[in-house]
């Protein structure tokens, strides 16, 4: 007899999913002009809705709602009693934690182990942190001593599907905290969570047009964007549409951030703590399915240990419990979308047939649903294409260096430069790397952590502007460019 | 539950570790070169694996197994005939309503109380375990420890929980150390040339970090013991989760090295069913399912069993029963 792990699935019970959904302006929910679009369970393929399709008079109305909202309401309002709002959203958050995760699991297929422990949290966390900034922003950036307003009016936030809820947070509690009212699109793929927030700000009476939802995909997004009466764009997104959006707003005085690729390297010394290194190579490649921006999705290991590293990885790997989300035992859940998964097939096919070697454990993957197993790529090299492009998927590519030096040159390699992971027991390496990684974080002895007073952010390719932390502010005020 | 764990290691296939044990300095470069342990990083990995969710035949499955790994401990100055006759008919009958419900694996006792274990448990296979050199502190001589086990063994014990001499090992003499298991180990060898199994307990309260536990690990491994132990259970921190689960990565790595397995036995502290599951859990997807047997994991617990036998029964009859339906020992 061995012991399995019997199902143990997390109920669903607790949502409420309507079987249509309209847009949310002005603090009411209305249908939308145009057409609608369906949201799926990625690892049933079940419909779980329709959902509105904001047309450019949608995405109009939902931007004068905001500057209504702006003159009239939120930048006028001391920011003590912007806090109170702040502070009751992430408190209503909490209370509604398990709800959230359960339909955050259900539309966009991460394990509900992740979105229970890390994703909701993580955005209450985020509620509360800039809650408490709110009436501290005289305060925030230097040289900036007036009182007085100093919000930049109406952001245009647009994010990405694969934490729904986290990006919603890390875009609209700053912008708030700082003023602004906003006009948000979540992910096609991933509307529901949003949605459901709408909800939240109505349950915590935040005044009408200050946070508004329009739904959509490509088209909703370059309206929004392209409004003329926008004051800052935030996207979170692939670099690919951040630069078109950069182009949309070039020659306007909107202000931008971008927050975009990654190619991670995950860099192993060989006085690594090896058994926990292996957890963070996991962490970093693995959480999420990999549909994370900062992935760890290059692993440059020291070759004098590269062997014994690569044996624990693959054994480490081959425990990996892949299935059904809600299951509270699954450590990797379904890719959000049929198109994402075949990106990651083709990429996948790309390297093997650069010659480089594909090793994956033995799972049984669900028949319905977009799945795709933990994977790992050995002999791989610069001029690989999987070391180089976005798989963003559940993909290692494993390299090797001999010398520190070595390690920082591959590393920085990249066009991307979002994130890096050191792993030695030496501080002072430390220290050294973080200097000469062109990365906007570096983790240290660990990878993939996220907390609300941490600036986040890319260079390179990886986009401008910091979320997070007290650099977070200067996105959304005036005097801190 | 198998009567005759065979932890020994095979003839020709033992590691020859004598390199690494000629002197203090080869021990302490080898001990020094195992690759260390971040602490933030091994007590999050423990606490998420700690969030496993084990629910209906899954949990029948490790509440029985857990049972049958329980060392059943009375290690107390107030310990007497009875008490210990008590415990060991308890480990041999655990839930006296329930034939189906297993046997524990063995008692746990001071050596003077042996004999008393062994006639009461007689060739039940629940087994005697006797605690010995110098028990708690280990600050004894070595011809008395060796003494003090030799008397258990004589006295009929199974398997002897010797605690290692942690000043020895702090103040860098890991030599000292080892060469006393390897002492405590031939002491073990009964007239028939059997030997009781030898565990070794390390009191990782006391050695505090998590690279001296992994050292430590290695350093009894080499030494010979059959399994090593987290703590006496007089010490607080008695046993934890990301401890245990050090030590399941260095027999893991052992294995791996040498072909040998050792077993592991956390104790004190495991209170609980759910705590006990967890520790199951860590066992499964760390070492692996292989030591998901008595005979490479035990639990030294006393309060511990009745818990688990409490859950057991509320998962036949789907009910809570209260504490005064189960014995007390």
């Amino acid at each position: 007899m061995t012991f399995d792990y019997a199902p143990a699935l997390e109920s669903r019970s607790i949502v409420d999913i309507k079987a249509s959904y309209g847009l949310f302006v002005d603090g009411e929910f209305v249908d939308g002009s145009g057409t609608s679009f369906k949201t799926i369970n990625p690892a049933t393929e079940e419909v779980l809705a329709e959902v509105a399709e904001a047309t450019e008079a949608d995405v109009d109305a939902a931007v004068r709602a905001a500057r209504r909202a702006h003159t009239r309401v939120w930048s006028r309002m001391p920011g003590k009693e912007r806090a109170k709002y702040l502070y009751r959203i992430a408190r209503i958050i909490q209370e509604r934690s398990r709800e959230l995760a359960v339909l955050e699991t259900i539309d966009n297929g991460k394990p509900i182990k992740e979105s229970r422990d890390v994703d909701i949290p993580v955005v209450a966390a985020h509620f509360f942190y800039y809650a408490g900034w709110a009436d501290k922003l005289e305060y925030a950036l230097p040289g900036n001593g007036h009182s007085g307003t100093r919000s930049l009016g109406v952001a245009a936030q647009v994010i990405p599907w694969n934490f729904p809820l986290l990006m919603l947070a890390w875009k609209i509690a700053p912008a708030l905290a700082c003023g602004n009212t906003v006009v948000l699109k979540p992910a096609e793929t991933t509307p529901l969570t949003a949605l459901l927030f709408a909800e939240i700000c109505q349950q915590a009476d935040l005044p009408p047009g200050v946070v508004n939802i329009v739904t959509g995909a490509g088209a909703t997004g370059q309206a929004l964007v392209g409004h003329p009466d926008v004051d800052k764009v935030a996207f979170t997104g692939s670099t690919e549409v951040g630069k078109a959006i950069a182009r949309a707003v070039a020659g306007t005085d909107k202000r931008v951030t971008l927050e975009l690729g990654g190619k991670a390297a995950n860099i192993v010394f060989d006085d690594a703590p090896l058994d926990q290194a292996v957890e963070g190579i996991v962490d970093g490649i693995f959480f999420n399915q990999g549909h994370v921006c900062c992935a760890g999705s290059r692993l440059l290991v020291q070759e004098s240990i590269a062997d014994e590293l690569l044996t624990k990885l693959k054994r480490r790997m081959s425990t990996l419990r892949v299935g059904d989300p809600l299951d509270k035992n699954t450590d990797v859940g379904a890719i959000n979308s049929a198109e994402q998964l075949a990106r990651i097939r083709e990429l996948s096919d790309i390297g093997e047939a650069e010659g480089a070697g594909r090793w994956s454990p033995e799972c049984e993957l669900p028949t319905t649903g977009f799945w795709f197993p933990p994977t790992l790529f050995t002999g791989v090299t610069q001029a690989h294409r999987i070391a180089r492009d976005e798989v963003f998927g559940p993909v290692l590519s494993v390299l090797t260096f001999r010398t520190p030096s070595e390690a920082i040159e591959k590393a920085n390699n990249t066009p991307y430069g979002l994130s890096a992971g050191v792993w030695t027991d030496k501080g002072s390496r430390i220290l050294h790397m973080a200097g000469a990684l062109r990365a906007g974080v570096v983790w240290a002895n660990t990878f993939n952590k996220f907390d609300p007073t941490s600036p986040f952010g890319g260079f390179k390719e990886s986009g401008y502007g910091r979320e997070g932390g007290r650099h977070g502010l200067e996105a959304y005020l005036k005097g801190g460019e | 539950m198998s009567t005759s764990p065979s932890a020994a290691p095979a003839q020709g296939q033992a590691w020859d570790f004598s390199d690494v044990t000629r002197s203090n300095d080869s021990l302490r470069r080898f001990l020094h070169g195992l690759p260390g342990v971040d602490q933030v990083g091994a007590d999050s990995r423990a606490a998420s694996l700690g969030t496993r969710s084990i629910k209906t035949t899954a949990k029948a499955y490790a509440l029985d197994l857990a049972i049958r790994m329980v060392d059943l401990t009375t290690l107390e100055g107030q310990d007497t005939h009875g008490k210990v006759r008590a415990l060991a008919a308890k480990a041999m009958r655990p839930d006296p309503a329930d034939p189906t419900c297993p046997a524990a694996a063995a008692v746990c006792v001071y050596p003077d109380m042996v004999g008393v274990a062994k006639e009461v448990l007689g060739d039940s296979g629940v087994h005697v375990a006797a605690v010995a050199t110098a028990f708690p502190s280990g600050r004894a001589a070595l011809d008395i420890k060796l003494a003090d086990t030799r008397d258990a063994v004589e006295a009929g014990a199974d398997e002897i929980d010797m605690v290692i001499d942690r000043g020895a090992f702090l103040s860098g003499h890991y030599l000292q150390v080892f060469e006393e298991i390897v002492a405590v180990k031939e002491a073990c060898v009964r007239p028939d040339g059997h030997s009781a199994h030898l565990k070794v307990i390390f009191e990782t309260g006391e050695l505090q970090t998590y690279d001296n536990v992994r050292r430590v690990s290695w350093l009894a491994m080499m030494a010979g013991g059959h399994f090593i132990k987290t703590s006496t259970g007089k010490v607080q921190p008695a046993a934890t989760l990301p401890v245990t689960m050090i030590m399941l990565e260095a027999v893991r790595d052992f294995r791996e090295a040498t072909g040998q397995m050792v077993g592991v036995k956390p104790a004190g502290g495991i209170r609980t069913a759910k705590d006990a599951i967890k520790y199951l859990v860590v066992v499964n997807e760390v070492a692996g399912p292989d030591w998901l047997d008595p005979d490479w994991f035990r639990f030294g617990a006393s309060t511990l069993l009745n818990e688990l036998l409490m859950q057991r029964t509320k998962m036949t009859t789907g009910r809570y029963s209260g504490p005064d339906y189960f014995t007390v020992d």
